[in-house]
């Protein structure tokens, strides 16, 4: 390699390394800031925002979604499994909208219960046909309904 | 100098390229049309309905694919980017500047097409999550990379200024992929992996794999197409860009010769 490719392949490589630590710097600031959305465990510990928007997200509570007859609004409880959220929202709800599906809030707390003005639905990266899901299913009733099934 | 060396400056020569990329373009071309009409088959017609999203879930087919080609042709185009400033090789400048505009329209479709996924499903067209955002901040660098390489009159000063450009957004790289395992994001996880077994059924995956491979043939497809025109462009006084272009255009070179009398 000559003198100056040399040179221009160190110069290259020492501006390339000086962004890289400084994106790796800014990621690893905006870790603490760059909060999409809050758990509800992380709610009861004060860490969101008080007063203000920030998204909740959690999994929809079985049995909890109580729907108004009179207007679009409905109530349900967000969980993490540790600790539960009330949410009241009026509006159109996403398709994917369920009981055991995680969904996204955005709205802000008012007397111990999240108002929402947004309810996104999440899901996750698995995808598969339904006969499938439903044997996966049936393969985990069946063993739990045969206690000591795993011995 | 050994076979291997050779054979790399050879092809780094515009008149071998050329030739080359005149024979494997159509052929790059017309198999992604083929492999990707039976990918389209095979994900709209043959795959079966997800468990939880119904047929709303086939815009995977293209949606996944050209997310996938955003990064790829990113990563073609800096690595060229790269060859191109340290060794000034003048095919690495028009290889790194030709996968631009692809490399952004596969930006642009994979938003859009996200956007249409996500309005049914998730509730919302766009949502500032890390994965969005990141990808925006993707489509931004290509129109970057593109319009400083238009902005400057030198052809060859002006690939390495935008060259420069696409090195320095490769940080967004990295940041694009493992969004969605570093922050809380709307959008959910790898479903592909190379480590590991994927989170799809095979009878979905393979139309997935298909279109992923007929999408790189059409990237390579426009970027020997666009490579050539560029190297005309450059080399446009040299005697066997004259000499494609009198030969392609019949017309040209009557004109030429007319010319020649006046």
């Amino acid at each position: 390699m000559t003198p100056t490719r040399k040179r221009r392949l160190i110069i290259i490589s020492l501006v390339l390394a000086a962004v890289a630590v400084a994106a790796g710097l800014t990621v690893l600031a905006l870790q603490q800031n760059m909060t999409y959305l809050y758990s509800p465990s992380e709610v009861e510990a004060g860490e969101a925002p008080t007063g203000a928007r920030f998204r909740l997200g959690g999994v929809v509570l079985e049995h909890s979604i109580k729907r108004a007859d009179d207007s679009l609004q409905v109530d349900f409880i967000v969980t993490d499994r540790f600790h539960q959220m009330p949410v009241k929202y009026t509006g159109i709800l996403p398709d994917l909208f369920r009981e055991g599906q995680s969904i996204v809030a955005s709205g802000s707390v008012e007397d111990g219960r999240f108002v929402a003005t947004e309810v996104l639905a999440k899901h996750d990266e698995t995808y598969m046909p339904k006969e499938v899901a439903d044997a996966i299913a049936k393969a985990k009733d069946t063993h739990a309904a045969e206690p000591g099934g795993s011995h | 100098m050994n076979v291997l060396t050779y054979w790399f400056h050879k092809l780094g020569s515009p008149p071998v390229f050329d030739r080359l990329a005149r024979v494997l373009a159509p052929w790059c071309y017309g198999l992604a049309l083929v492999l990707g009409a039976i990918a389209l088959y095979g994900g709209l017609a043959l795959a079966p309905a997800d468990y939880q999203q119904g047929d709303a879930y086939r815009i995977i087919f293209i949606h996944v694919p050209a997310a996938w080609m955003s990064l790829f042709a990113y990563i073609f185009m800096a690595v060229n980017a790269f060859i191109a400033l340290v060794w000034r090789i003048k095919l690495s400048e028009v290889l790194a500047m030709a996968s631009a505009p692809t490399g952004a329209a596969f930006t642009f479709i994979t938003l859009v097409t996200g956007s249409l996924w996500g309005k049914p499903m998730w509730g919302t067209w766009w949502t500032w999550d890390a994965r969005l955002t990141s990808e925006l901040v993707l489509l931004f660098l290509y129109l970057g990379v593109i319009g400083l390489y238009h902005a400057i009159e030198d052809r060859r000063q002006a690939a390495r200024a935008a060259g420069f450009l696409a090195l320095v957004g490769v940080v967004n790289l990295p940041i694009v992929h493992f969004s969605v395992n570093w922050w809380n994001t709307l959008h959910q996880g790898s479903t592909v992996r190379l480590l590991g077994p994927s989170k799809i059924d095979a009878a979905m995956l393979w139309p997935l794999l298909l279109m992923a491979l007929a999408t790189h043939l059409w990237f390579f497809g426009t970027l020997l197409a666009r490579t050539r025109n560029g190297l005309l462009e450059i080399d446009g006084g040299k005697d066997w860009a004259r000499s494609i272009v009198l030969a392609s255009q019949p017309g040209a070179a009557g004109a030429a010769t007319e010319r020649s009398h006046v």
